[in-house]
């Protein structure tokens, strides 16, 4: 059984479809690169393997639990990080994550693990609006991390991170973390080098699926003309 | 009626299925996954949360009771009276508060829908409905808070009978109509927060549900600040006190029961 | 496909308000009191509890599009809604009139009903209005499910409230339909009767127009013309 296995996925918007017959199965620590262009489809991918949307039409089975129906049992073991980090700007990094971890049931010493594998021990007191875009990112880092997940959902997580913090990051939420992961990228580059699993979204729907070791930059950049 | 299993269900404990993968830290080897525990647990860390954050912006409190007081001195002028006493002072007392309690409604989820705070709740594996519980008690708490202010304010300001002989009187209908306030608010406050013209549509939706109350509290306590009262609790309108139990009773059943429809895309 | 029980749901509401109107006009005694304008009340009344009813099978349509997640549901709960906002503000123009004509006070608030009716088509006046401020079409009928759920539980708790709170000194304005002579109470029967059907006749043809619009629309979308 896969990890993540989709068939015929469709989600729409209204008579528009956001997503339209997206069919595919990724293994148990695999990870699935999509590319597409904006409005693709990619973000609401993510966000139905979250649990936060539901499927319209199709069947989605994420960790051998079907979706929406079961998505209770699934849900603390999903980490998404998407475009909002989910943090209260008002509260500090440690009272965010202490939060999140009473809603997940972790144990407190795992928030100052976290901290410390973001390397935010220092500023954690500070509310989150003084922080700087990159340090916000890594507080979300440790956020979607915090419950040790299996399957990883990031939507473009480095893109506001130097590289100094995305080596940083990388051991947490990338191929070295052993998660199931499905990451939306616009690098072709990274995205490539870390995939095994290639998709290519366009109008929500699937214009490429193929293994990573058979994809190439020009296919990707086919994607975005 | 939704995709969730009963209650039954939910507050079991999902086993993990043996893993013999690394332990995972942070998570004890045989810690169950799926929906945790205790429902109070959750309802506690979310209105610890709440308070955290109410007590950093000081968004609604202070607000609430400012203006409260202002609409006080702004009853005086319009009215050209010092004092008020019997149906006239109720009038005045529940209007204030209950337009008082709109600004508090309002600001409800205001901090979650921007903030993302919806997404980040509803990602844990918890029972949604506690987010209506821990809102409700917060919204709760804010109109103590702001009673504890603006009732002296008014027997200050405004009102004819002394408080001390009023006050046990008006406990009853405070709680009551707070409770409902506290019930349809909340109801309310999440079905606008996320609409394009909230701020609107809060008090819209909000005023014509809470008449009831309003009727109820302002009857009931009608007499309690009348001139020339005894004072005590002898005499509480139970009718109307039954009444408002009952309404804050039917809309708190409601507002349970349709909540989750709100949060779920 | 439709337009047999269209026709005939039209052609009964034009024969019952035919004979409904006749009773009204030719059977129905004048009442004492109030002399003819009284005859308003075979209006004012049935539109009332026609109204009431459409506001509350609108709530009962909408437990079902949550319970099933059929948009259909959906399209009767708005219809319904929507129609019972028309009668409604027939039934307070009516209630005007009447209370005017017998009061001489285009408004009243000794009458519970009428109170009942203003504060509830407030809240349903909110109804259009939230529809409109939500985009997403899906997250659009999930809350006006919502919402038909929660005002349509408001329409008995508020008319209770409300008879509650009405004066028992003054009697009210505009009577009780409880003490009726055999032939009122038959006359106003059948003007129910009738509004019904008109009621009914009505909504049929909004959904009906609807559904075609629909239609038209996912045909056009086929074909390619969007």
């Amino acid at each position: 059984m896969g990890a993540v296995e989709l068939h015929g996925l469709t989600r729409n918007y209204g008579e528009r479809a956001a997503l339209d017959d997206v069919t595919l199965t990724l293994a148990s620590e695999e990870t699935l690169v999509v590319f597409g262009p904006n409005g693709a489809g990619k973000t609401t991918l993510l966000r139905v393997l979250a649990t936060l949307l539901r499927p319209h039409a199709g069947t989605v089975t994420v960790l051998d639990t079907k979706l929406p129906d079961d998505a209770w049992r699934v849900r603390g073991r999903i980490g998404l990080l998407g475009h909002e980090p989910l943090l209260y700007r008002e509260l500090s990094a440690r009272e965010n994550l202490r939060y999140h971890a009473r809603l997940h049931n972790v144990a407190r010493e795992r928030v100052e693990e976290r901290l410390a594998a973001v390397s935010m021990s220092a500023r954690a007191d500070e509310p989150v609006r003084t922080l700087s875009r990159g340090m916000v990112q890594r507080v979300a880092v440790a956020r979607a991390t915090l419950h040790s997940p299996e399957l990883l959902l990031l939507d473009e997580p480095y893109a506001n991170l130097d590289p100094a913090a995305i080596e940083l990051v990388e051991p947490l939420i990338g191929p070295a973390s052993r998660c199931t992961r499905i990451v939306s990228s616009h690098d072709p580059g990274r995205g490539l080098a870390e995939a095994d699993l290639v998709l290519g979204l366009r109008g929500g729907r699937v214009a490429m699926l193929a293994d990573a070791a058979s994809v190439d930059r020009d296919a990707v950049a086919g994607l975005y003309r | 009626m939704s995709a969730l299993p009963s209650n039954s269900e939910r507050t079991e404990p999902h086993a993990a299925p043996s893993r013999d993968v690394h332990a995972r830290p942070g998570r004890p080897a045989h810690a169950p996954v799926g929906l945790h525990g205790q429902k109070r647990s959750v309802v506690l860390a979310l209105l610890r949360k709440e308070l955290l954050v109410e007590l950093r912006t000081l968004e609604s409190i202070p607000g609430m009771s400012l203006f409260t007081v202002t609409t006080f001195v702004v009853f005086h002028f319009a009215l050209n009276q010092d004092s008020v006493s019997g149906q006239e002072a109720a009038g005045i007392l529940w209007v204030s508060l209950l337009f008082a309690a709109m600004l508090g409604i309002n600001r409800l989820f205001v901090a979650d829908a921007d903030q993302g705070g919806f997404d980040g709740f509803l990602l844990a594996p918890v029972d949604r409905s506690a987010l209506l519980v821990a809102k409700a008690i917060s919204l709760l708490a804010y109109l103590l808070v702001l009673e504890l202010i603006a009732v002296p304010a008014f027997a200050l300001l405004l009102l004819a009978p002394p408080l001390g002989q009023t006050l046990p009187g008006l406990l009853a209908p405070l709680a009551l109509g707070d409770l409902g306030v506290a019930a349809i608010g909340t109801l309310v406050a999440a079905l606008a927060v996320r609409t394009r013209a909230r701020d609107l549509l809060g008090p819209l939706l909000a005023l014509p549900l809470l008449v009831p109350v309003v009727i109820g509290c302002a009857r009931a306590s009608s007499p309690l600040l009348a001139l020339g009262r005894r004072g005590g609790v002898g005499g509480l309108p139970i009718r109307w006190l039954g009444t408002l139990a009952l309404y804050d009773l039917v809309f708190g059943l409601i507002a349970y029961a349709v909540f989750d429809f709100l949060l779920e895309d | 496909m439709r337009s047999p029980s269209l026709r005939a749901l039209s052609i009964s509401t034009v024969l019952a308000f035919c004979v409904s109107l006749s009773l009204v006009f030719f059977y129905a005694p004048i009442e004492a009191e109030e002399g003819f304008v009284q005859k308003i009340f075979y209006l004012h009344v049935p539109l009332a509890i026609v109204t009431l009813a459409g506001f509350v099978i609108g709530g009962l349509f909408a437990i079902a599009h949550l319970r099933t997640r059929d948009a259909r549901w959906d399209l009767r709960s708005y219809v319904a809604i929507h129609m019972s906002l028309i009668f409604g503000i027939g039934v307070l123009i009516t209630g005007s009139i009447w209370a005017h004509a017998s009061w001489g006070h285009w408004w009243v608030w000794n009458e519970p009903t009428l109170v009942s009716f203003l504060i509830i088509m407030l809240l349903y006046a909110t109804y259009q209005p939230l529809r409109f401020a939500i985009e997403d079409p899906e997250r659009q009928a999930r809350y006006a499910s919502v919402f038909a759920i929660t005002a349509g539980a408001f329409v008995p708790m508020n008319f209770l409230a409300v008879r509650l709170s009405a004066s028992y000194v003054h009697p009210r304005v505009l009577g009780s339909a409880s003490n009726l002579p055999a032939s009122m109470g038959f006359t106003f029967l059948v003007s129910l009767v009738a509004m019904a059907l008109l009621y009914a006749t009505l909504c049929s043809y909004e959904l009906a127009a609807k559904r075609t619009r629909i239609l038209l629309k996912a045909r056009s979308r086929i074909l390619g013309f969007q």
